[in-house]
């Protein structure tokens, strides 16, 4: 474990975007999370989450503190990565329309802005594989979403007219919806399985 | 202009235009900055230097004034090719009450409108009832009851005024703080005084009460009006705000250059103020980023201003 403690840690890279309302949701799952806007910080973590912004800005702000190279290889090496709408983006190896490359690490292919305009901006019900329970509430704001998913890649929701929203390649999760926006934990806990699975894999 | 609409033929069995996703966007431009642009090519130095959203303008705030005349919605053209010129998020700004030049702007799809005292009020009682628009609005304030006037009309995100177009970060300062001294004064108050506070507010009791639940704006609040350079971004930050508006202090600063001397100064300026915003924390950031700046704006003292000439009192 990243910090030598028994508990995992998320961290919740911090360069901008909704980071603080990830955080809340993490510490409702009674997860300690850490804001990752540093090298050492990234160190310390045994899972990231990226969260929702302008996938533009955070790019930039990646290469500009000499985050990207690092956070690629970590990823490359086994950590866990969520991405929320901006955070899907720049999970994906392939984006429409942005112009720098994205950490480039998910076999996924993604169209930003999919929808439209703020005015397009919408909320709907999805059922969510590996989701237990009623459909997930989700919130799409100027969202994305997954055009192609690689062989190894898992659909884990689609709209219905079929385009996928929701993705799993291993330990990597992309959404192009926002889970943090809304009271509902399940994806969080998801993620943090997915966390808890990966540092007993490494441990033995 | 209903709530639900479903003409835009991408409709997912969803429901568009509500509060989650008005003031969701929002969310997402915490941590960032908000430029002020009045050509394309400053739209994409915005969009290179990081910015998380362009508000389209015909001339930024420190012009607005020197113009005199009356300030308008920008023209539509320039707003569409504005549109064209970017990926990221483009405002607009509406007169204050101007509901016509609102519906205009929601028509051509900006992505939120910023209904703004740094335009001529088109009406002096009334603003806009935002509530009945599809696209989120963004509105100014001086202190928490004018915050939660705009709200409860329907604002679903707030920015404090400070007082545009003068690089003088006073009034930002000043909004910031009575900003949250009044929330601070609703979050110790006792349950039974909250409707005598909500009369002097003139606000909502619901949202007062809101306030004191939360301890904070029930929406997301940024900075405007006076920010010319990195440490008065990260000092409206470490004050309280989620994110900041720059007009003027980008593309006023490095004035007198040769142009394209001009426009790499701009970038500079314009990149600095971003990262300051993430690293508002860490003084060694901002110095970092600080570094090998041209000048920044020349500015205008508002203390040595009329008060006719001041903005911020337009609109309350």
């Amino acid at each position: 474990m990243a910090n030598g403690s028994t508990r995992p840690v998320i961290g919740v890279l911090a360069l901008q975007g909704d980071f603080r309302e990830h955080e809340v949701a993490l510490a409702a799952c009674d997860v300690p999370s850490i804001e990752v806007r540093t090298l050492a910080q990234l160190d310390a973590v045994d899972g990231l989450i990226i969260p929702g912004g302008e996938s533009t800005t955070i790019a930039r702000l990646l290469l500009a503190f000499e985050l990207m190279d690092p956070l690629r290889e970590r990823i490359r090496a086994g950590l866990p990565v969520w991405g929320t709408c901006a955070g899907a983006i720049l999970l994906a190896k392939e984006v429409s329309d942005l112009d720098r490359s994205p950490i480039g690490v998910m076999d996924i292919r993604v169209e930003r802005n999919a929808f439209g305009r703020q005015i397009d901006s919408f909320e709907a019900d999805l059922k969510v594989a590996g989701v237990d329970g009623p459909p997930v509430h989700a919130v799409f704001i100027r969202a994305p979403v997954i055009r192609d998913a690689g062989p190894g890649v898992d659909v884990l929701a689609t709209l219905a007219d079929g385009r996928i929203v929701a993705a799993r390649q291993g330990r990597l999760l992309a959404t192009a919806f926002h889970p943090e926006l809304t009271g509902d934990r399940r994806l969080h806990e998801l993620f943090v399985a997915i966390v808890a699975d990966a540092i007993r894999t490494e441990a033995a | 202009m209903t709530s639900n609409g479903s003409s835009n033929g991408v409709q997912q069995g969803g429901e568009t235009a509500t509060w989650t996703v008005k003031a969701g966007l929002a969310q997402m431009l915490k941590g960032g900055v908000i430029m002020d642009v009045v050509t394309t090519e400053h739209a994409r130095i915005a969009q290179e230097a990081g910015a998380v959203a362009v508000m389209a303008l015909e001339r930024v705030p420190s012009d607005i004034r020197a113009a005199g005349g009356v300030a308008r919605m920008s023209r539509v053209d320039l707003i569409e090719e504005i549109q064209a010129a970017v990926t990221i998020p483009v405002m607009a700004k509406a007169r204050i009450g101007h509901f016509v030049e609102a519906q205009v702007l929601e028509a051509i799809g900006v992505d939120y409108i910023d209904e703004s005292e740094v335009l001529t009020m088109a009406d002096d009682n009334h603003h806009i009832l935002k509530h009945n628009f599809k696209v989120p609005f963004v509105c100014g304030c001086r202190d928490l009851g004018e915050a939660l006037r705009r709200i409860a009309e329907g604002a679903a995100m707030i920015r404090t005024k400070g007082e545009a177009g003068t690089g003088d970060i006073v009034e930002a300062v000043r909004h910031m703080r009575a900003l949250w001294g009044g929330i601070r004064h609703v979050q110790n108050a006792p349950d039974e005084e909250l409707p005598a506070i909500a009369k002097n507010l003139q606000s909502p009791l619901a949202l007062v009460q809101e306030v004191k639940r939360l301890g904070r704006l029930p929406v997301v609040n940024f900075s405007a009006g006076g920010i010319a350079t990195p440490a008065d971004a990260a000092l409206m930050m470490q004050l309280g705000a989620d994110g900041v508006f720059v007009g003027s202090g980008i593309f006023k600063s490095g004035e007198g250059l040769p142009e394209q001397k001009q426009v790499e100064a701009q970038l500079k300026m314009a990149t600095a103020i971003v990262k300051a915003v993430t690293h508002f924390n860490d003084p060694a950031a901002i110095a970092d980023a600080s570094r090998g700046l041209g000048d920044a704006m020349r500015g205008q003292s508002v203390a040595q201003m009329p008060v006719a000439e001041q903005l911020a009192g337009r609109g309350n």
